[in-house]
């Protein structure tokens, strides 16, 4: 967690623990996102559970959210954060279509995302954003940020509570990371495969990934959802 | 150097509290008095404004449940004082809408403000005479933004507010809590309800085959069901509670009612002191 933001602050007391005398404006909801670039397709998936602590809010939360034909957001962290946050990306994607009648592309976006996330430097967007689209060129695009606006263009990441099991999968099969030999582009159906084996996976270890698994597919078509179970213990 | 800043002196007595011995507000000595008795300038006293750190009055938990045509909530009528049974007749159940009802739990006062924010918003939309008025969703996003705000400005409104309602013939059920965490869901239960109720409202709902398998009649003994589970261990329940229902045809809140309890088995019960 943060240690960055004003209210973290504990007073050290003389005979027993630290107490805590602020409050924390944080919680974190838990919940896995997932996104993987193809040639001309973009495949973004996240689980739909909502959790605080041990408890389980709501089996279904839906962490992405449509944008455009071309673009999708998902978020995953602390929901209060991520839900606004949501609402202004699409905001601005409105207004951006008012003033210059077409609608934002990925990449645009992209940028837009780092600097509202930036722009709360000193109080961040608990947020973990992973941005899926096409580029100008109707190649798959994924962009990934950290809560204050770092980004970097990748072909594939993994965020969220179960990040650190799945993401060293996905370097291995995706980006084909020590076994250089076998390296290939894969299809939109191995994309998707590795995408529910993943995420199946997560749900029998990460108590905070599971209910539904909702899955984005971005192509030059438009966007196609499908929503898959996953365990619900 | 004299330590013990009660010995500094007062540059305008009628600013301190003389039995406050620290902190004395940074803005005493600069601004008058005349200014910090102007509304919304912290307090008079010359006090910093202080924020809602724990919850003082506060209420237990609130249940909901979808059934099939509607929403069926649940709260008691308790405000308790720490430990302490404070007010045996609040209503914590509050119908905001023609076809919307707010739940609270958490800080009474919180609650009663926040009330007091949406009918006045309710007011100004009625004044309006525009032929709109704010439906159950419209009212969920207005109180997430209030609950968001506030906690963003570090001073949140203690509470886990829960609201239920029928739109466009679909029954609406969300809860928000006081970091602006917003959920819905097909049943919901907050405070010590959310260990004890819910996966009692859970069970109920998957064993039938969800919401659209339960009557209203089976909705309510579901709620008294649950009601009873909090009164045996939650000990800042009641049993004294009203039951709220919203349908197409509107809002009906119920009289003050309580469960049979039967107390026999606790005579064999040891090991906790007896």
């Amino acid at each position: 967690m943060f240690s960055t933001y004003p209210g973290q602050a504990v007073i050290d007391h003389p005979v027993s623990a630290p107490i805590e005398h602020r409050f924390d404006p944080y919680v974190d909801n838990g919940g896995t996102l997932l996104s993987i670039a193809g040639n001309d397709f973009c495949v973004v998936a996240a689980d739909t559970r909502q959790s605080e602590g041990y408890s389980i809010n709501s089996r279904y939360v839906p962490k992405s959210v449509k944008l455009s034909d071309k673009t999708v957001i998902s978020m995953g962290g602390c929901y209060a954060d991520c839900l606004t946050l949501t609402k202004r990306i699409q905001q601005s994607m409105e207004w951006y279509h008012h003033a210059h009648g077409k609608v934002m592309s990925t990449a645009a976006v992209a940028q837009m995302l780092s600097i509202m996330l930036y722009q709360k430097r000193f109080f961040p967007f608990y947020s973990w954003c992973i941005l899926g689209g096409l580029d100008e060129e109707g190649k798959g695009a994924v962009y990934t940020y950290d809560p204050v606006g770092s980004y970097e263009r990748e072909t594939c990441r993994c965020a969220g509570s179960a990040s650190s099991l799945i993401q060293p999968f996905l370097d291995n099969q995706i980006n084909f990371k020590n076994q250089e030999s076998r390296q290939r582009t894969l299809t939109k159906d191995e994309v998707l495969r590795i995408t529910k084996d993943s995420f199946t996976s997560a749900t029998e270890r990460d108590i905070y990934t599971g209910d539904y698994l909702e899955i984005f597919v971005i192509t030059n078509t438009g966007v196609e959802v499908q929503k898959i179970d996953l365990k619900k213990d | 150097m004299d330590h013990f800043p009660t010995n500094w002196g007062n540059p305008r007595s009628e600013d301190v509290d003389s039995y406050n011995t620290y902190p004395i507000s940074s803005h005493i000595g600069k601004v008058p008095h005349s200014v910090t008795q102007i509304a919304g300038y912290g307090h008079t006293t010359g006090h910093p404004t202080s924020h809602t750190l724990q919850p003082v009055v506060t209420g237990t938990s609130v249940l909901g449940i979808k059934f099939k045509g509607g929403v069926m909530m649940a709260a008691d009528n308790l405000a308790s004082y720490g430990s302490l049974a404070r007010f045996r007749d609040v209503e914590r159940l509050h119908q905001v809408a023609d076809f919307t009802v707010l739940g609270a739990s958490g800080d009474i006062s919180d609650y009663q403000y926040v009330k007091h924010l949406i009918d006045s918003q309710m007011i100004k939309e009625y004044n309006a005479d525009d032929g709109h008025t704010l439906a159950t969703p419209n009212i969920y996003e207005y109180l997430w933004r209030v609950m968001y705000n506030r906690r963003s400005k570090m001073n949140p409104l203690w509470n886990t507010f829960v609201l239920g309602g029928v739109h466009q013939g679909k029954s609406f059920l969300g809860a928000i809590d006081l970091k602006g965490t917003p959920y819905q869901a097909p049943s919901i239960a907050t405070g010590f309800g959310s260990h004890l109720a819910q996966p009692i409202l859970r069970k109920e709902l998957e064993t039938r085959g969800g919401e659209d398998n339960i009557t209203e009649e089976q909705a309510v003994e579901i709620l008294k069901k649950s009601m009873k589970v909090l009164w045996y261990r939650d000990a800042r329940s009641m049993n004294k509670f009203q039951l709220a229902k919203i349908t197409a045809e509107g809002v009906t809140i119920s009289e003050p009612m309580s469960v049979e309890t039967e107390w026999a088995f606790a005579e064999k019960i040891r090991g906790y002191g007896a």
